[in-house]
């Protein structure tokens, strides 16, 4: 019986770059088997901990604001490297998957297995554009997660 | 920290946004000069994006302004439309959509006060501190939040941005069957929302008093969320009169201005600051709480509200939230037992050359919604006013209070970083939308 694998976009469509997650999720439709949970979600840490409870295997893909930013510059986090980044925040709209992922391994919710990929990001203003950087990485970051899926099957058939 | 008297305390809080200053503190010989907090712009971005469209869109296009509270986006939206087009809802759907806005309370509020608020009360750096420790509590928030969500996946038609409201109504409406899970669900969360508010209630809270007058909607007779009138309840020192105006009187009454010289704005309601969101609800509509949420109050302290009791120290605003999940929970079960089917799920909402406004209670405070129509159901208007646009110049006036408070206890050298954590205080009390989806607050501080 193969574990339930899931895999997560995390971000705003509506924030340009940080669109990204959502944009690689509709792009790995018809991509991955049809048991895979494909879902979008704003990065609120309690819809995330619902989606994926039960799973086995759990695929986030996010967008990173770093600075210096290159954007278009992939990132394949553990759940330990995506929770280090800095949290605390004074309103309901400030929770991010960093402070997700540190309360999930607080409460020993977090799956089995899980892998963050993430891509440097440009612009976030209001706006439904992706940059040219990030668009151009697309591919290869869809990549990355369908190879993180396949790996996830292979991992259930078992050897 | 540099080395010319001027220092800037910067709180980077999710390494996602760099160089966002959220919240700008100036401070001089002692007193606390400036205090100004950069908050919420989407709407006017979506103003724009409204304009051209048809008069059915801006319930599904305005959702997307907020992934917290996309139901009162929808619900203030759908009501001004209505208004324009001369239709009243009624009845079942419009019980329904109550019951879709309780949802959304109950997950806004559980979230903000057992992930975001209580951690500030138990000495705790943030959730995942609490968590530790205090696990049973965090789940009981979780389990609360999950019972609003499931509202929202059985009648928005999926947990995020519902899908199922319309102009008029719903798509589809659920059959009593349907509703009956739902039912078990908020019978669990009514006995955790009550032990949340004992919870709650046992917290240390500061000494601390807003004296701003208080708007929310009024309804006689029930807990406004999805209806009623503007009421503003005057500040004490001003003897908490109350008066109403009507929702179309809104934009001449709720004012926002700019600082000259400076970026900052102000709101102002008949010309004096105020406060919108839990405490100005309570105030104004606590007589009519549920009976199981009213008796909560009384037993958490915050006075009888069938006599009119008010809550003024905004740091207790968690114990409100925490009554107020009571009365969406008590709410939801009163329309889900009562619930019978509408023979349509929405009324036809034809367009007509015209203007409308509309109002409801979101978590966070009054949410308002004005569009004109052309005759053929064009948006030539939109304007929307959320509620921490209106209460900006209330939260900047707590953070200045307390802040100078400490600053007289302490003197110049009060410590930076209890400073930051009190600006923080100051301003988680209410809430805010700071910004959707991006994260930041950068606190900065000078001092010269």
């Amino acid at each position: 019986v193969s574990g339930r694998v899931v895999v997560i976009g995390v971000g705003n469509p509506l924030r340009g770059d940080d669109g990204i997650g959502p944009a690689v999720v509709e792009a790995l439709r018809g991509r991955v088997p049809d048991d895979t949970v494909l879902a979008v979600s704003d990065g609120e840490p309690a819809r995330l901990l619902d989606l994926w409870r039960g799973a086995d295997t759990v695929v986030v893909v996010d967008a990173l604001l770093t600075s210096p930013a290159r954007p278009g510059a992939l990132h394949t986090l553990t759940p330990a490297e995506a929770a280090g980044r800095a949290r605390g925040t004074p309103s309901t709209h400030g929770f991010g998957l960093g402070d997700c992922l540190a309360l999930a391994e607080a409460l020993g919710r977090l799956p089995q297995r899980l892998v963050v990929h993430a891509v440097e990001v440009a612009d976030v203003e209001l706006g439904t554009r992706l940059s040219e950087a990030v668009r151009s990485a697309l591919p290869e970051l869809t990549d990355r997660a369908a190879a993180s899926v396949r790996q996830a099957y292979a991992r259930d058939r078992g050897p | 920290m540099n080395d010319r008297g001027r220092r800037v305390l910067r709180l980077d809080s999710l390494g996602r946004v760099e160089g966002e200053a959220a919240l700008h503190l100036r401070v001089r010989d002692r007193s606390v000069t400036e205090t100004h907090l950069r908050i919420y712009e989407p709407p006017r971005f979506f103003e724009a994006f409204l304009i051209g469209r048809g008069h059915t869109e801006p319930p599904d296009i305005t959702s997307r302004i907020c992934g917290i509270c996309p139901v009162a986006y929808q619900m203030s939206a759908c009501q001004a439309i209505e208004k324009a087009c001369g239709v009243t809802v009624d009845g079942p759907v419009s019980e329904l959509r109550r019951l879709l806005y309780c949802g959304e309370w109950i997950e806004s509020h559980a979230l903000h006060i057992h992930l975001l608020h209580a951690p500030d009360f138990l000495g705790r750096a943030d959730v995942v501190g609490l968590a530790r420790d205090q696990r049973a509590a965090v789940e009981r928030g979780l389990r609360i939040k999950q019972a609003g969500n499931a509202i929202l996946e059985q009648l928005g038609g999926r947990p995020v941005h519902p899908v199922n409201v319309r102009v008029g109504g719903f798509y589809r409406v659920p059959a009593p069957a349907e509703l009956r899970p739902l039912a078990e669900r908020l019978r669990q969360a009514r006995e955790d929302a009550l032990e949340t508010v004992r919870w709650v209630a046992a917290f240390d809270f500061p000494d601390a008093v807003c004296d701003h007058d208080l708007l929310a909607l009024c309804d006689p007779g029930r807990y406004a969320v999805d209806s009623g009138t503007p009421a503003v309840m005057a500040a004490r020192k001003q003897g908490r009169a109350l008066r109403e105006f009507p929702v179309s009187d809104f934009e001449e009454h709720v004012q926002e201005g700019q600082v000259p010289h400076s970026t900052a704005r102000t709101a102002t309601v008949d010309g004096r600051r105020f406060l919108t969101g839990p405490l100005a609800r309570y105030a104004i509509s606590g007589r009519w709480l549920h009976p199981v949420a009213a008796e909560a109050a009384r037993n958490a302290g915050l006075g009888d509200p069938a006599r009119g009791a008010v809550c003024d120290n905004p740091f207790r605003s968690i114990v409100v939230r925490a009554v107020e999940v009571v009365q969406a929970v008590e709410d939801a079960l009163r329309i889900i037992d009562g619930y019978e089917p509408p023979p349509r799920p929405a009324v036809q909402v034809l367009p007509r050359e015209a203007a409308g406004a509309g109002a409801t209670e979101a978590p966070r405070g009054l949410l308002y919604h004005r569009y004109a129509l052309a005759a053929d159901g064009t948006l030539t208007e939109a304007r929307i006013i959320p509620p921490t646009a209106q209460n900006q110049t209330a939260i900047e006036e707590d953070v200045r209070r307390a802040v100078q408070a400490r600053l007289d206890r302490a003197g110049p050298d009060a410590d930076e970083e209890e400073l930051t954590l009190l600006c923080e205080r100051a301003v988680r009390n209410h809430d805010p939308c700071i910004s959707c989806a991006a994260h930041f607050l950068d606190l900065t501080m000078d001092r010269t």
